[in-house]
């Protein structure tokens, strides 16, 4: 975190607003509603291509039972609810960027780049960022790193690139099942890899496997990857292991690991924050840290007491959201109400 | 009920397991450095254990949930589990598992 002046040249590319909210997970969603019943304008920052964070993506079918008043929903649905519930207040999304770094401006504001070069800038930052960030997972392969971007790819964004080469991809899931549907016809030679004869991902999509497998056009071998081999980060070979522990070496010159994705802090820790075992701790009356202006609700907090319960992190951004008034509004007095009974809030709902 | 945990650097651990309880559960609440994301849902695969010989062909087959769920984990080996699909009980008792590398 450094005090640095706003880079005058890039002005027109520059969001002002009143709060930037980091991860659009339930509790962030939520933030959104209280933040809106006092006027105060979102901005959200998510890596994933959707809202719903870890609801959506990692057990979207999954009951939940303990949201007060819903006995049951499912990760998906209490999305979907929420952002219904949010939609009157006209919150922007930015989906599929990494928040990636913080400055503070001059006049006290916070500014927020992300990855795709949006630039936010809020008198309030709220970190409702869940475990971070979901990015690849990586195998545990030694030295690995020095492979990727050149030779190791955890996605697929240009076909072409794969051209006439030597590919290997590895999993057992739709994404693995689907590059090597799709790449079959542009690699040299392509090669599946998995542990097992058995595969989590569309049933159709792994019948077209078996059938490119009978017909010579691609290899299926059940074993994993031990090693890479290589210079100056572009593969030659892996060495592959059977499930006999038996290893062979075959020749590959582009990887492909597709197991799925993980939860990172990532660039967050480099925010300047105080952090406690990847947590940031913060005061229970506002859910702010201990950096004035940047707030911290849901999973990424900790306090005494702090249970990781999507109905805590509810309540945290209702009390976060006062703070924030007190912070957005300096000159404003603040008027607590309740939705049940205010005309001005229904009106702001647009139920009234 | 106890649990011997060995972890990524070669430690081994004794816990104190309840009835009831997942593996998962103990090796979180002692501390031992697994992800657990889920929480327990069978959502992620940041559990994955190794289960000594032994103790491996004494618990449960997996279910095709877990098995799915392994698919997305690495360094696989025929004896992963996920550990929040394990459960203490006294046929778990003194069960040895090491954590999988992340």
């Amino acid at each position: 975190m450094t005090d640095v002046s706003a880079n005058p040249a890039a002005n027109d590319a520059i969001i002002d607003t009143d709060v930037v909210i980091i991860g659009a997970g339930p509790v962030g969603l939520f933030a959104v509603f209280e933040l809106g019943l006092l006027d105060l304008k979102c901005h959200l920052v998510d890596i994933l291509d959707r809202p719903g964070g870890q609801c959506t993506e990692l057990y979207p079918e999954k009951p939940i039972y303990d949201i007060p008043g819903i006995p049951i929903v499912t990760g998906q649905e209490l999305t979907e609810r929420l952002l219904e519930q949010i939609k009157p207040f006209n919150a922007q999304y930015h989906f599929s960027e990494m928040a990636n770094a913080l400055e503070k401006l001059p006049d006290g504001r916070w500014q927020l780049t992300t990855d795709a070069g949006t630039v936010l800038r809020a008198p309030v930052l709220v970190i409702a960022a869940g475990g971070g960030s979901f990015v690849p997972k990586r195998p545990p392969i030694p030295g690995i790193e020095g492979y990727e971007g050149k030779s190791v790819f955890y996605a697929v964004r240009k076909m072409e690139q794969f051209r006439g080469r030597d590919v290997l991809i590895a999993g057992g899931g739709d994404s693995a099942l689907d590059w090597t549907l799709n790449l079959a016809p542009i690699a040299k030679r392509l090669t599946l890899v998995h542990h097992r004869d058995g595969f989590r991902a569309a049933q159709h999509s792994v019948n077209r496997m078996r059938e490119l497998v009978s017909e010579g056009k691609i290899e299926f071998q059940i074993a994993s990857v031990k090693a890479l081999h290589g210079e100056d980060g572009t593969l030659e070979g892996v060495t592959l292991a059977g499930a006999d522990k038996k290893e062979w070496r075959q020749e590959a010159n582009a990887f492909l690991p597709f197991f799925g994705l993980t939860i990172k802090l990532g660039p967050i820790a480099d925010f300047g924050l105080n952090l406690h075992e990847n947590l940031i701790p913060v005061d229970t009356a506002r859910f702010e840290s201990s950096t004035p202006g940047i707030f911290a609700i849901g999973d990424i907090n900790t306090y005494a007491g702090k249970l990781k319960l999507i109905l805590s992190g509810f309540h945290e951004a209702a009390l976060m959201a006062q703070a924030a008034f007190r912070i957005c509004r300096p000159n404003e007095k603040l008027r607590f109400q309740y939705t049940t009974s205010s005309s001005a809030l229904q009106k702001k709902l647009g139920v009234a | 009920m106890k649990i011997f945990a060995r972890d990524r650097k070669g430690v081994e651990h004794t816990l104190e397991g309840n009835d009831g309880w997942t593996v998962m559960e103990a090796l979180r609440d002692a501390g031992l450095p697994i992800t657990a994301e889920c929480g327990g849902a069978c959502a992620c695969a940041t559990c994955h254990v190794y289960v000594e010989e032994g103790w491996f062909e004494k618990l449960n087959p997996a279910s095709p949930e877990e098995l799915d769920m392994l698919d997305m984990a690495l360094a696989v080996e025929p004896n992963s589990r996920l550990a929040c699909q394990i459960q203490i009980n006294a046929n778990t008792d003194g069960i040895k598992v090491t954590l999988a590398p992340e």
